[in-house]
C-alpha cells in the first residue's frame, strides 16, 4: 500500500509550497496520477484525507488519471499500457517502481525494451489554490 | 507541475545517522562485494545497518547476500526486508531477475521512487552500492542525498587509479565528502596506490588481498564473513566507525 507514502509526499510538498507562497490555508490541490502507477484511488484519497487532516485541514483534493502511453525509440511505434493483461506479480512490481516496466514490456512491433513513457507516469501536483495570510 | 516525491526524501532518510556510498568509477573492482560485506560487518558489530543497491540495470548485491527471493513489506510505503540483520533495498525485488535496460531519465525516476517509498526507520549506517561510471546514478546521488560520504574503491591497476582520481576530482568539485580509498584485490605490497592516494590528500584506508575463496562464498553471507576478504575489510571498517 504505497499509496500512503505518495499521499504523504503530496501533503508534504503542498505544505511546503504553501509556506513559500505565503498561503495561510490551502483550499484545493489538483493532482495528476499516471495510469502506470496503478494507484488504488480510494486508498489514495483516504490516505490524503487522513494525512492532511492536521496539516492542511481545509484542503480538498481533486485527482485526475492520465492514461499511460509508450513510444518505441527504435521503430517509433506508440502503444497504450494495459495492466489487466499482465501477470499480477508484474503488475504489482510496476505499481511500486514503474520503471521496471522496462524489464517486462517490449515494443509490440520490434520487441525493443528501449521505449519511453510518453505520458501516464508518476504523481504530480498540477496546481494549488489557497488564501494569502492576513 | 511539481513532483511531490522530492519533498519526502530527506524525511525518509532522516533517522539514518551516516550514509556511505561505495564508488569507484570503474566496473569490476569489487564495489558490490565491498558494499554488501561492509553492511554485514557493521551489523555484526552491533550497528543498525542498511544496504541499498543503486545499480538498477545490473544489480548484484542480492546475489552476494543470497537474497534472490527477498521482498519488502508494503506498509504505508516499502519496508526493507532484513538479510542477516541488514535492512536491504534493491530494484531486484521488482525485476524478478530480468534485465532492466534503463536510460538516464528512468534511472533518476526509479531512484527517486525508491527513496520516496522506502521506510528505513532508524539506522546507524546506510551503505549504498553504486554502479560503475560517473553518470546518472552518481549525479543523482550527489543531488538527492547531499550528506552522503564516499568510500572509493580502486584495484592496484593504474587504469583503476586514474579513474578514481577523476572521481575524486568530481566529488571535491561539488564539496562531497570523500571518506577514503580502499585498495581491493591487492597482491603483495603495492605502495604506489597508497602513495598516490596520500599525495592527493585523501585517506588510504587499507588494502584487501585478492581472495580466491570469495567466489565460493557468494550467496552465503555467513561464509562470506569468514573469508580473508572479510577479515581485511573488518580492518578497514574499524577505521570508519
Amino acid at each position: 500500500m504505497h499509496e500512503w507514502a505518495l499521499a504523504e509526499a503530496v501533503v508534504s510538498a503542498a505544505s511546503k509550497i504553501a509556506g513559500e507562497r505565503g498561503l495561510g490555508k490551502i483550499t484545493l490541490v489538483k493532482i495528476r496520477v499516471g495510469e502506470l502507477q496503478q494507484i488504488d484511488l480510494e486508498v489514495f484519497k483516504f490516505a490524503l484525507s487522513q494525512i492532511a487532516e492536521k496539516i492542511l485541514p481545509e484542503a480538498s483534493f481533486e485527482i485526475s488519471v492520465e492514461k499511460a502511453e509508450f513510444r518505441c525509440r527504435v521503430c517509433g511505434r506508440t502503444w497504450r499500457f494495459s495492466g489487466e493483461e499482465l501477470d499480477p506479480e508484474v503488475r504489482e512490481a510496476i505499481h511500486v517502481v514503474p520503471e521496471v516496466a522496462h524489464a517486462f514490456l517490449r515494443c509490440p512491433r520490434c520487441g525493443s525494451p528501449d521505449f519511453e513513457v510518453v505520458r501516464g507516469r508518476g504523481v504530480w501536483i498540477e496546481s494549488i489554490a489557497g488564501e494569502k495570510l492576513g | 507541475m511539481i513532483d511531490p516525491r522530492l519533498s519526502v526524501i530527506d524525511e525518509r532518510l532522516g533517522r539514518i545517522k551516516k550514509i556511505i556510498a561505495v564508488a569507484s568509477g570503474k566496473g569490476g573492482v569489487g564495489k558490490s562485494l565491498i558494499a554488501s560485506t561492509l553492511a554485514l560487518i557493521l551489523s555484526e558489530k552491533g550497528f543498525r545497518a542498511g544496504l541499498m543497491d543503486l545499480d538498477f540495470t545490473n544489480p548484484s548485491t542480492h546475489l552476494i547476500l543470497g537474497a534472490e527471493s527477498a521482498y519488502p513489506l508494503e506498509d504505508k510505503g516499502v519496508v526493507p526486508p532484513k538479510i542477516r540483520g541488514v535492512s536491504y533495498a534493491s530494484i531486484s525485488f521488482f525485476t524478478g531477475g530480468k534485465p532492466s535496460p534503463l536510460r538516464g531519465e528512468d534511472v533518476t525516476n526509479a531512484f527517486i521512487e525508491i527513496l520516496a517509498l522506502t521506510r528505513w526507520g532508524g539506522l546507524d549506517y546506510l551503505v549504498i552500492d553504486t554502479p560503475p561510471g560517473m553518470g546518472d546514478a552518481l549525479l543523482d546521488l550527489l543531488r538527492l542525498i547531499r550528506r552522503v560520504g564516499f568510500l572509493v574503491v580502486s584495484t592496484p591497476s593504474r587504469l583503476s587509479l586514474e579513474t578514481i582520481k577523476k572521481l575524486i576530482e568530481i566529488l571535491r568539485g561539488v564539496q562531497a565528502r570523500v571518506i577514503g580509498v580502499v585498495e581491493n584485490m591487492a597482491s603483495g605490497e603495492m605502495r604506489s596506490i597508497r602513495r598516490e592516494v596520500e599525495e592527493l590528500g585523501e585517506t588510504y584506508l587499507g588494502s584487501i588481498s585478492f581472495d580466491p575463496e570469495v567466489e565460493e562464498a557468494i550467496g552465503k553471507p555467513d561464509k562470506l564473513l569468514r573469508t580473508r576478504f572479510a577479515e581485511d575489510l573488518r580492518r578497514v571498517t574499524d577505521k570508519l566507525v
